[in-house]
């Protein structure tokens, strides 16, 4: 346990109890040598380090933690997480923006109104679709008129979730939209007609 | 005499002054079309812009495929004027949309990014309308396109603006009626050495790091963020070998290639 590396590993399965993968398959070649998997032996060899790592008393760690703790942080922060953007349109808790003049949406409060629930098979709301938000601490239906997910093509994509509120009956509880709809909502004209009717920008 | 005297009273006579006569109405004044000034001494040089959707990714496929795949864009552009443009340049879109009122909708916006290569290649366009920024994907090649208008051909200082939606909004709002800008064939195409301010952060991408190579921006963050991020750089990649890339022999044939098929 005298090498770097292995002090690392020792280190990494200790603060990650139940990465026991991937200690196993760090810095691991995954291919075949001499026509033989790899596998086998050095899960073999793995074995062995894991147990000593276990069996290692915590005073040893103690004495030597400190000084390891300022080389893994370094490691660590080097290490850089992924994370995608939005990769789903609008889902439970997203916060949006309410486009139209209802005195609902345009009051302020001291929470952002949240989606708690998209009317859809999944759990994903894209343009045209109704969910219930959560705004002043009532529940209200909203009908999606743009998100931030880029859509298909030759389709707008919008800088900020967009919602007009609505009633259950699909009536638009606004008067007035003055931020910009897409023309896609028109093809099911039966039920956007009176939200479409409120609209003055098309894009 | 008089004869001499009466054609002097005519010549003072304006244009507008006439139309009055005749109308009954007042009229504008229509100043006089500004003169095209066409400098015969400066050298014509013909500028070869090959659009960067012609050139072939490095790839392993049959470069038949991608020769195919250009007879098609060139059949489609004998029936579509694509306009040389940039990104950074502000176009003027009109399409085919079963959905509008009359048929046709417009959209204005900078492109802040060229993409997709063959028949795929899109380009996006940002506009803000009525505080709302909009982004528009467009398929070059798609038949619903009806015309595409350059409004002011410039560059920028990167290929890539994106960080136009964390700038102020101010950069991408664009007038939807604006006058196109005249451009000369000949010209150079000018570099607008634009720095955007940007809003606070947090941003939607790290655009201080390395990575992006943004010159267009100008950070007002501290030295401690700029050292900060410094860290993520990869000063080695200039000088990889395999991610090398020469296209100017391909660019030169294809340019031929698709020039000559155009004219015919």
């Amino acid at each position: 346990m005298k090498t770097p590396q292995a002090e690392e590993l020792a280190v990494h399965a200790i603060l990650n109890p139940n990465s026991r993968r991937k200690v196993m398959n760090k810095n691991r070649d995954h291919g075949k040598i001499d026509g033989k998997k790899l596998w086998g032996n050095n899960t073999a060899l793995l074995n062995t380090s894991h147990g000593l790592v276990t069996r290692i008393s915590m005073a040893f760690l103690n004495r030597r933690l400190g000084l390891l703790l300022t080389q893994v942080n370094r490691a660590v922060e080097q290490r850089h997480f992924s994370i995608t953007g939005a990769c789903s349109a609008i889902q439970k808790l997203t916060r949006v923006r309410v486009v139209d003049n209802s005195a609902l949406g345009n009051t302020p409060y001291h929470r952002p109104p949240k989606c708690i629930h998209v009317y859809n098979k999944t759990g994903v709301g894209k343009v045209g679709d109704k969910i219930l938000l959560a705004i002043k601490g009532e529940k209200k239906k909203a009908l999606i008129v743009g998100h931030r997910m880029p859509g298909p093509c030759m389709t707008p994509r919008f800088d900020s979730n967009n919602v007009v509120l609505i009633e259950d009956n699909g009536n638009p509880t606004g008067t007035r939209i003055k931020t910009p709809i897409p023309l896609i909502l028109r093809k099911h004209e039966g039920r956007f007609s009176k939200v479409l009717a409120i609209a003055q920008h098309l894009v | 005499m008089v004869l001499w005297f009466w054609s002097r009273t005519e010549r003072c006579f304006s244009s507008s002054g006439l139309l009055r006569a005749n109308s009954g109405e007042p009229t504008k004044f229509q100043p006089p079309p500004k003169p095209v000034i066409v400098d015969k001494h400066k050298e014509v040089v013909e500028r070869r812009f090959l659009s960067p959707e012609f050139i072939p990714p490095r790839d392993r496929t049959d470069p038949l495929k991608f020769y195919i795949e250009r007879t098609d864009m060139i059949r489609r552009r004998k029936v579509l004027d694509v306009p040389e443009f940039y990104v950074g340049s502000i176009l003027s879109v009109t399409t085919a949309d079963p959905y509008a009122s009359d048929k046709t909708s417009r959209f204005v916006g900078i492109c802040i990014q060229r993409g997709g290569k063959g028949l795929g290649a899109t380009f996006v366009l940002r506009n803000i309308i009525e505080g709302q920024g909009v982004e528009f994907c467009y398929e070059l090649y798609n038949p619903r396109i009806q015309e595409i208008k350059v409004l002011k051909l410039e560059k920028r200082l990167d290929d890539n603006l994106m960080y136009l939606r964390d700038a102020l909004p101010v950069y991408s709002t664009f007038d939807v009626n604006m006058k196109p800008v005249p451009h000369s064939a000949n010209d150079e195409i000018p570099v607008n050495q634009l720095k955007v301010k940007m809003k606070p952060k947090p941003w939607t991408k790290r655009w201080e790091r390395p990575k992006f190579n943004i010159q267009g921006i100008s950070f007002e963050l501290s030295e401690e963020m700029m050292k900060e991020a410094q860290k993520w750089s990869q000063p080695w990649i200039q000088f990889d070998m395999l991610r090398e890339y020469d296209t100017s022999k391909l660019e030169k044939e294809i340019w031929k290639e698709v020039n000559e098929e155009l004219k015919k």
